[in-house]
């Protein structure tokens, strides 16, 4: 496996730009003063509070949570007094409950984080337990509650655990970083996942265009004989789950199935480090690297950020803007959230923030598609997105579930490469929700 | 914080340089070798056929456009690219208001009628040629001798009536009678290769088309190397049956698509009444494109057959 490239078919090569960020060592962001901590950062059931205005919390103690299976309790970032618990706009575009903390500037820890002792005697159910506890998900952006990923139904064999350190999305260098500066944090956390599930199989995957990320990691695994790394060639979207899947394992997991179904479990780069810190700390999730990028701002940086701090303040503490901001993006430029405000806090799920100036960030007069069928050569999924985006604009929902719009994954590959400029993806989204929402009132 | 001017828009927030005018640029400079040497061969009248399409092409497409209330779209290209094919497949010799009627013709009812760029079935720059063939059958068909400018005849037309075979040097170098820009094949296969390199065009169809000639004509006894260097071939190959908008946008609907031509040009060539087969081949095919691309869709991701 060493010396092999792997890839999948379909994809892009947009320009990358991470050379902004990806030799910046990371750095701690300053403490905030307020944090503002959305109840619901992840996908599932939100949390309920369980804290109120008034009360005081220390560091990594738990302020909501949930009976609910698919979903994960949230922590304080800081030491502080509850201010409030109000609606307050998120990075994913909608308005959440969110707990308000003044920090007191003591920075104490609450008495539940301690060491968790030496993994080898912790059990699969307890590594899942701690990984609940600890608010973790998936930290490459899709924030699905990782204890639901590893417990797959006892019919379902996994066999191995991929480690999803492509990073593919542009300008995104956060988990480069922490592969580079943290890598033994990585092996830790992938190690605690491949007992969590009871396999002895572990692969990292890392884009090629990271030599110094495969280097460190490699150095950690030398003498792990259960786990490999897996260099795969760069290209958009390396990351995604399936097309990761295929190209490191050749099983391609089918449309509507789930990794499990072809008995592998992926997580992110970032997750295994949180898991890392979750077992070897007891710290729940409360701080993440951000990359905060692009030429909208003054000095790009690889920030650890509590969660609930403002996204304006960690703007602030890179030089802030350059120039007139055009585009405040959450995530990436493929995938990523369009801001119109920067009170929002970053979450569990912020793995960027992108600033374009003005200049860049109007988008081009959209033309009449001349059937070049670019869309068609880079859709990794191997769908017409021109056919399925010209359903959504004629409202025929059938006809396009027909031509399997629910399984793109939203890549913005399509969107990317079309020379008319058609807004793609965004029309298949908006026919994707018609469908679901036909399924759901039948 | 200047919070109140940010732009929300959908992902991606990065969109590739291409576009359509970059493309339709591509292909004119894929053409132009072919069209000096065009020309060169057939002297000065030519280059007044060829601005003639290329303007009564732009023309006709503004008018269109003002009468319907559209925006002008002259700068996207492709009205250029229709006109300079149109021109390149019409004889030497032909009277400048037959040019103009093609050009009118080829954006009017290939284009416009069915809603502009984009919308049209069939290669714009083929229904107007064959509209002129239609036409106008006689001035249509009268072809000249390359440099002396005396009226002579096409390769194709040699061995159909007289069974002459024509040098394959001089086809590969276009010292033949022919259309003006149709006659030397090195140059028009360069510019095929400039649009393959530059992937404004998939390899499957001229691949699959030319194949499928060779093969033919091969099995049936006669000279696939001759079939390949004469006529319209060369340019129908690369640059008319690889037209975006009216060839299929699946990979297997492509080889369908080249292989179907293929035949009908081997059948027309030498079982019809007719040396030509390229212009009816490629129309035939375009027709088909539709259905073509319902029935080729290919498994996506991770799906077994059914
Ligand atoms: S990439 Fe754009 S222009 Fe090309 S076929 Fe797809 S939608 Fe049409
Ligand atoms: S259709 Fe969906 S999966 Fe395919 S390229 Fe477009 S966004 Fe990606």
């Amino acid at each position: 496996m060493k010396d092999k490239t792997f890839s999948f078919k379909g994809g892009i090569h947009p320009p990358y730009s991470k050379e902004l960020t990806e030799s910046i060592s990371l750095t701690q962001a300053l403490p905030p003063k307020i944090v503002y901590i959305p109840l619901q950062q992840h996908i599932g059931a939100p949390c309920d509070p369980i804290v109120k205005s008034g009360d005081k919390v220390k560091i990594g103690q738990k302020i909501g949570d949930s009976q609910a299976f698919v979903s994960v309790p949230i922590h304080s970032s800081v030491s502080g007094t509850v201010k409030n618990i109000i609606d307050f706009p998120t990075p994913t575009g909608s308005k959440v409950k969110t707990i308000v903390i003044e920090s007191d500037d003591s920075y104490e820890i609450c008495d539940t984080v301690k060491p968790m002792g030496d993994i080898n005697n912790l059990t699969s159910k307890e590594i899942i337990e701690i990984i609940r506890e600890a608010g973790i998900t998936g930290m490459g952006g899709a924030t699905f509650p990782t204890h639901v990923k590893l417990s797959p139904p006892p019919e379902k064999k996994i066999d191995t655990v991929i480690l999803n350190g492509a990073e593919c999305e542009p300008y995104l260098t956060s988990d480069h970083r922490l592969m580079v500066e943290h890598p033994q944090k990585v092996v830790f956390g992938l190690k605690a996942i491949m007992k969590a599930v009871n396999v002895n199989k572990g692969i990292i995957g890392i884009e090629d265009n990271k030599p110094d990320a495969i280097k460190n990691i490699k150095k950690i695994i030398a003498n792990e004989p259960s786990i490999q790394d897996a260099v795969l060639k760069t290209k958009y979207p390396q990351g995604g789950e399936k097309r990761l899947i295929d190209a490191i394992t050749g099983r391609k997991v089918p449309p509507g199935a789930l990794p499990m179904d072809v008995g592998i479990v992926v997580n992110n780069v970032g997750t295994a480090s949180a898991i890392a810190d979750s077992i070897q700390k007891g710290m729940p999730l409360i701080e993440r690297i951000v990359t905060v990028t692009g030429n909208g701002i003054v000095q790009p940086s690889n920030m650890i950020v509590k969660i609930g701090t403002p996204f304006k303040e960690v703007i602030e503490q890179c030089g802030g803007y350059s120039g007139v901001p055009g585009k405040v993006i959450s995530g990436g430029p493929m995938m990523g959230f369009a801001q119109y405000t920067t009170e929002v806090p970053v979450i569990k799920g912020t793995s960027g923030i992108l600033v374009i100036n003005q200049f860049d960030a109007y988008s081009e007069i959209e033309q009449p598609c001349i059937k070049c069928a670019r869309c068609v050569d880079v859709c990794p999924v191997g769908l017409l997105p021109i056919k399925i985006a010209n359903y959504s604009q004629k409202s025929k929902w059938d006809e396009a579930e027909e031509y399997n719009a629910l399984y793109c994954i939203e890549c913005g590959s399509c969107s990317f490469i079309c020379p008319a400029k058609r807004p793609l993806v965004q029309r298949i989204r908006l026919v994707k929700g018609e469908i679901l929402a036909k399924k759901r009132s039948k | 914080m200047l919070d109140k001017e940010l732009v929300v828009s959908s992902s991606p927030h990065i969109r590739d340089n291409d576009n359509i005018t970059k493309i339709m640029i591509t292909v004119v400079i894929a053409l132009l070798p072919a069209t000096i040497a065009g020309i060169y061969y057939f002297g000065f009248k030519s280059l007044i056929i060829l601005l003639t399409t290329i303007t009564s092409s732009l023309i006709t497409e503004v008018i269109f456009q003002k009468v319907r209330n559209r925006t002008i779209s002259l700068k996207d290209g492709s009205g250029l690219v229709t006109g300079l094919l149109l021109g390149l497949t019409l004889p030497p010799t032909l009277p400048i208001w037959i040019a103009i009627v093609g050009g009118v013709v080829s954006i009017g009812l290939g284009k416009m009628v069915f809603g502009g760029l984009g919308q049209n079935i069939f290669n714009p720059a083929l229904v107007g040629r064959a509209f002129l063939l239609i036409t106008f059958p006689v001035k249509m068909t009268e072809w000249i001798n390359p440099v002396d400018g005396l009226s002579g005849a096409t390769p194709l037309n040699l061995l159909k009536m007289e069974g002459i075979k024509t040098n394959y040097f001089d086809l590969l170098i276009g010292n033949v009678g022919g259309s003006i820009g149709e006659t030397s094949v090195i140059l028009l296969l360069l510019g095929g290769l400039y649009l393959l390199y530059k992937k404004c065009i998939d390899w499957r169809i001229p691949a699959s088309y030319l194949g499928t000639i060779f093969l033919m004509t091969l099995l049936i006894g006669q000279d696939p190397i001759f079939h390949l260097l004469s006529g319209g071939l060369m340019l129908g190959a690369f640059f008319m049956a690889t037209d975006m908008v009216t060839t299929p946008i699946t990979k297997k609907g492509r080889w369908v698509f080249g292989i179907g031509a293929g035949i009908i040009l081997v059948v027309i060539r030498v079982y019809g009444g007719y040396p030509e087969g390229v212009l009816y081949s490629i129309l035939f095919m375009n027709g088909l494109t539709p259905l073509i691309n319902r029935y080729t869709r290919s498994k996506i991701f991770g799906e077994v057959s059914k």
